[in-house]
């Protein structure tokens, strides 16, 4: 089982990873839509196996200014989580959260950087919980960063992570809307070990 | 009427004179972009990890420093560079994320820009300029023409080295 590559395990249990995927990220919908006090919808998300150098085509483009959220994760297993989702569309969140109270523009002030954190913390947390509950394991998330940069620069970051294994890697997006349409990218990054791990939890046969 | 040749990540392609070279939104990744005075041939590389020794899956030798840089000197001499001539600008390896509890994997841009100026220095190719480390993210542009290695940073005004 350990010669197994993530490019294997994800093509064998592309159904089972699909399901983990559409369960947190709909918890997560869940933690967000109490947060900003407003009903969220959410499309059934969509999970692709990349190769990294598509990844940020998917995202619109290397360049695209998004804001990152990147945490470790401990416990059974270990790895690392990072949810994406486009500078507009975070602004709009923090709008809501802030009763109307964020500022205009592109920048991020310091507070509104606090609250993207806080909304980061809340739905990666939602999301590995489902995970935890699901597969009976302990899942701890550490607290996370927060970067606005160019969408190519943040996912470097987990593709050297993950680059160390192969070079495909499971995006799931997550598309919700209120008033206006939000894609919103999840990418759980566990070590090799936990990807069997959580599949033999599951009762998979690995 | 010249053309911009992209650069993937984990990728590396060559470029002759009036062409440009570039790679977008470099992270902690490390762009290398060699170049022949002369003959103005050049060449980016796109890294994302040090050492292919250390890795079991190293098909792709462009993800690695070492091998990665052996590959596009191979190339651009191939094209006609003299070897001995080559030089290099360095961009790249930043600190995407800063984590209190720093853990090793969190430097794996300084990792890289380590493991790219000890490859160049074993070819013995010197290192003009380098733009590296830092917390941002980097689009690059590299013109064989005249060596201009232009960064582009969210925030940031345009600057060369």
């Amino acid at each position: 089982m350990s010669e197994l590559t993530v490019e294997q395990i994800s093509e064998n249990y592309y159904d089972v990873l699909k399901e983990i995927g559409n369960i947190g990220a709909g918890n997560a919908m869940t933690a967000l839509s109490t947060m900003i006090g407003a009903k969220v919808d959410m499309r059934v998300p969509q999970v692709q196996l990349l190769e990294f150098k598509d990844v940020a085509d998917s995202m619109g483009g290397e360049e695209q200014i998004m804001v990152g959220v990147f945490l470790g994760v401990e416990g059974d297993i270990t790895g690392s989580m990072m949810f994406l989702i486009e500078r507009a569309s975070a602004k709009h969140l923090i709008n809501k959260m802030m009763m109307g109270m964020a500022t205009e523009g592109e920048e991020f002030n310091e507070m509104e950087i606090s609250a993207m954190r806080e909304v980061g913390n809340i739905i990666t947390g939602a999301y590995l919980n489902s995970l935890s509950t699901l597969t009976n394991l302990k899942i701890y998330p550490t607290p996370p960063a927060l970067t606005v940069d160019m969408c190519g620069a943040l996912l470097s970051v987990p593709a050297i992570e993950f680059g160390v294994y192969g070079d495909k890697i499971l995006l799931i997006q997550s598309q919700f809307f209120d008033e206006v349409e939000i894609d919103g990218y999840f990418m759980l990054i566990p070590d090799l070990d936990s990807y069997t791990k959580i599949l033999g939890a599951l009762g998979m046969p690995v | 009427m010249s053309d911009i040749i992209k650069v993937g990540m984990a990728d590396l392609k060559t470029c002759v004179s009036p062409n440009g070279i570039t790679t977008l939104g470099l992270g902690s990744c490390v762009g290398i972009a060699l170049r022949d005075p002369n003959s103005k041939i050049g060449g980016l590389a796109h890294i994302m990890l040090p050492d292919s020794t250390a890795i079991k899956n190293s098909s792709n030798v462009a993800k690695f420093a070492d091998t990665g840089i052996d590959e596009l000197v191979k190339q651009v001499v191939a094209l006609g560079a003299r070897r001995s001539a080559v030089v290099a600008k360095i961009a790249g390896g930043a600190m995407m994320f800063q984590f209190s509890g720093q853990s090793a994997t969190m430097n794996v841009g300084n990792n890289n820009v380590q493991a790219v100026k000890k490859k160049l220095g074993e070819l013995k190719i010197p290192i003009l300029a380098e733009d590296t480390g830092l917390n941002f993210g980097r689009t690059v542009i590299f013109y064989p023409e005249n060596g201009d290695f232009v960064i582009k940073a969210v925030g940031k005004p345009e600057y060369k080295i």
